[in-house]
């Protein structure tokens, strides 16, 4: 990568399943205050925000027009990039690259709680033409997916409900999870059929929750006390069609990675990237995403954190959160390098990653 | 600034009240009219950079992604940036980052607008940009509180409303060269004023069409604009700022977020009189005081002094310092996103001398663009020039 960039600061709010007593802003002020505090700065040391969200998620038109505020960042060049958190991530680290800004702060939230027909909100982000008036469930894709990546994949509904299962129990340890449980493959297996071959016991459920993050260049992040350096970032998008995609393999995944890998020096996947924090919005997705990352044999270096199976499904936040957990894991020593990803679930491709390291390589 | 960055080619759709294009087909109209400008295929575009405002006027949820088949994003790093209003201006800024970081040497920006989708009007749709608690209720739409902006700024400054109608005779008077416009004509400041009242003091002639349309263009480093083409457009200069979303608690008569960002971008040109070194500029000007307002915030008129600047032909197309000389908003039509990056594609036009009977007629030596939207909320400012 030209030029270092590293997390100084780290906040969140744990994930709940609803969170009544607070609005997004008010959850968001706190993971804010907590990031900047877990930085030693103040909001107005602040040069730049990038803020991800969905118009419809918010349930306001624009609505990066309150972003600033709960951000103390008014004024300032503020940013909305529609996708995952870790989308955000890889926006910060290139301001910050460009040499004309030093430290930027990324947020990322989740209020699902206020949704109320979040599966009909989903359908309208099928193509209008082609496919929305067939009339079938969004989760149909999901279900079609799993099908044929089991199929070209050797894998079996079984191994899904392991997957489930390990992560529902990760989330025990995970103190901020919304969905720890003490579960077996078995469970799973019974839970109920949503559209086969998926299964109810593989969706991760939502949940509320707000990441902030503050990025900085290599000249301020020296001078902080734990710095978790950027090694390498990519994003990407398969055909947004149903009609023209690879169902059987994560073509976007690969592609994202191949240019993270490359910044961050990464030849060998699974020897050099101590943990992973993957998508895992369904099952098989965990699974997918390992194969396409080229992590084959790394299943006890896998969302330990729980995933968004055991944590809760924080819409764009949750690449945030597995962010987070990476960077908690490089602080407390767990882990030397480091790797999340996110996908933003169906019906879309798009999917972001970034690799995380105790050092800058 | 970090690595130099140019504009090497450009494309834009017609602008029109309905088109009867899909969303990504206005996207693929434009992306290709751009590549095919600067001669290049999506084989040499390293990334993609989308720019579109609400979800809510084509009633798809993560436009973006369902967008992205129309710009080629298809195996690709591809995101989708937005500011409100200013999002077709702030799609070039997110792609200059992309280049400047170092990270990718060629990036398509496509930004698109289809507002006719939304029935019986845009408007609608405008009214969930509010606070849902404490203004939602009151029933606002965008009429209302600019109508109130221009009271401020006609208040603070003694400015007649015949001032204020002149943006529309020049603009739609420009935009009668302009190949995409929708609403070019002949006026007189008389005929403005005749037209309705939408919500005093403004009248129907001052206010910008909905409207649906996509423009694009191809950015690169500085090796691959070199290697591309004799007349890169360089991107000297960049910079955006959002005011609070509070707008009731701020003072509406002048700009202040437009001009941190043209401060921002200025410094990074390094334009230290702006009024001096900018050649020509193509502020926002959804309505017609908002040209007025921008050109001050632009520092490109003292704060109250452009409305006399206008009325002595300082801003017309061969006036000391062109303003709009696309025909704007106001002429060549509003579909938001796409309205911006308009400008940008005016800016490298104008620079290159390819704008035809729009061209301005003596030595171009920097442009400056600049959108705005949100709620009275956002600045974003783009400087782009040729070699000095």
């Amino acid at each position: 990568m030209t030029g270092n960039v590293a997390i100084i600061g780290c906040g969140y709010s744990p994930v709940r399943v609803t969170t009544p007593e607070v609005s997004y802003r008010e959850l968001t002020f706190e993971a804010a205050s907590r990031a900047y505090a877990d930085a030693h700065i103040s909001h107005e040391e602040i040069q730049a925000l990038v803020c991800c969200e969905e118009d419809f998620f918010e349930g306001v038109s624009i609505s990066d027009e309150y972003t600033p505020d709960q951000m103390g960042c008014v004024l300032r060049p503020v940013e909305t990039v529609t996708g995952d958190g870790l989308h955000g991530v890889g926006v910060a680290t290139m301001i910050i690259q460009t040499g004309e800004i030093d430290i930027v702060a990324v947020e990322a939230h989740s209020k699902a709680s206020n949704i109320l027909t979040f599966d009909h909100i989903t359908e309208y982000a099928l193509d209008p033409i082609w496919n929305r008036p067939l009339g079938f469930h969004p989760e149909f894709v999901a279900g079609l997916e799993m099908n044929c990546f089991l199929n070209e994949s050797g894998l079996s509904v079984a191994d899904c409900d392991v997957i489930a299962a390990k992560n529902r129990r990760n989330a025990l340890l995970n103190p901020i999870a919304a969905y720890p449980a003490r579960l077996s493959a078995d469970d799973i297996a019974n839970s109920p059929d949503l559209c086969t071959p998926l299964r109810q016991g593989h969706v991760a459920q939502r949940a509320d929750g707000v990441v902030v993050l503050v990025l900085a260049s290599e000249k301020l992040a020296k001078k902080a006390e734990r710095p978790v350096w950027i090694r390498g970032t990519g994003w990407a998008n398969e055909s947004p069609t149903l009609e023209s995609r690879p169902w059987g393999e994560d073509a976007a995944t690969k592609a994202a990675a191949t240019i993270a890998y490359k910044e961050a020096g990464i030849k060998s996947p699974s020897k050099e990237i101590d943990r992973f924090e993957v998508d895992d919005l369904y099952a098989y997705r965990e699974a997918m995403a390992l194969t396409a990352l080229d992590a084959g044999k790394v299943g006890d270096r896998v969302n330990l954190s729980g995933g968004s199976i055991g944590m809760g499904h924080t819409l764009d936040a949750i690449g945030l959160y597995r962010t987070a957990m990476c960077v908690e894991a490089i602080r407390n020593g767990d882990a030397k390098t480091a790797l999340a990803h996110s996908w933003r679930g169906v019906p879309t491709t798009s999917v972001a990653l970034s690799i995380f390291s105790v050092n800058h390589g | 600034m970090g690595k130099r960055v140019a504009v090497v080619g450009a494309g834009i759709t017609k602008f029109v009240r309905r088109a009867q294009e899909t969303p990504p087909e206005l996207c693929w109209a434009a992306a290709s009219q751009a590549l095919e400008s600067a001669g290049m295929s999506f084989d040499d575009i390293d990334c993609v950079i989308h720019g579109t405002a609400p979800d809510a006027f084509d009633g798809v949820h993560m436009k973006g992604e369902y967008l992205s088949a129309g710009s080629g994003a298809w195996r690709k790093p591809y995101t989708r940036t937005y500011v409100g209003g200013g999002t077709g201006v702030y799609a070039p800024i997110h792609a200059w980052k992309h280049l400047a970081s170092g990270k990718f040497r060629t990036a398509l920006v496509v930004c698109e607008e289809k507002m006719s989708s939304c029935q019986p009007h845009p408007q609608g749709a405008f009214i969930t940009i509010f606070d849902h608690t404490t203004e939602r209720a009151l029933g606002p739409n965008l009429l209302w509180i600019f109508a109130l902006e221009q009271q401020r700024y006609m208040a603070v400054h003694g400015i007649t409303n015949e001032e204020i109608a002149r943006v529309a005779v020049k603009n739609k008077h420009n935009a009668m060269g302009h190949p995409s416009a929708q609403l070019g004509a002949e006026l007189t400041v008389d005929e403005v004023l005749e037209s309705e009242i939408m919500a005093y003091p403004v009248h129907r002639l001052m206010v910008s069409p909905t409207s649906d349309g996509a423009a694009a263009v191809i950015m690169t480093n500085e090796d691959v604009a070199k290697s591309v083409t004799d007349q890169p457009v360089w991107v000297d200069g960049v910079g955006w700022a959002l005011d609070t979303a509070f707008w009731t608690n701020r003072d509406l008569y002048y700009p202040r977020y437009v001009e941190k960002a043209a401060w921002m971008a200025y410094n990074m040109a390094g334009i230290k009189n702006p009024a001096e070194e900018i050649s020509f500029a193509e502020p926002y000007d959804p309505f017609c005081y908002k040209e007025l307002h921008h050109l001050e915030g632009l520092q490109l008129a003292p704060k109250g002094q452009a409305p006399k600047l206008l009325a002595e032909g300082y801003f017309d197309r061969d006036g000391k310092l062109p303003s709009c000389p696309s025909g704007g908003l106001l002429g060549v039509g509003n579909p938001i996103a796409a309205a911006g990056m308009m400008k940008i594609c005016e800016l490298f036009w104008q620079l290159r001398g390819e704008a035809g009977e729009r061209q301005i007629k003596k030595d171009l030596r920097w442009g400056v663009a600049q959108a705005w939207g949100d709620l009275m909320q956002v600045g974003t400012v783009v400087v782009m020039g040729r070699d000095g």
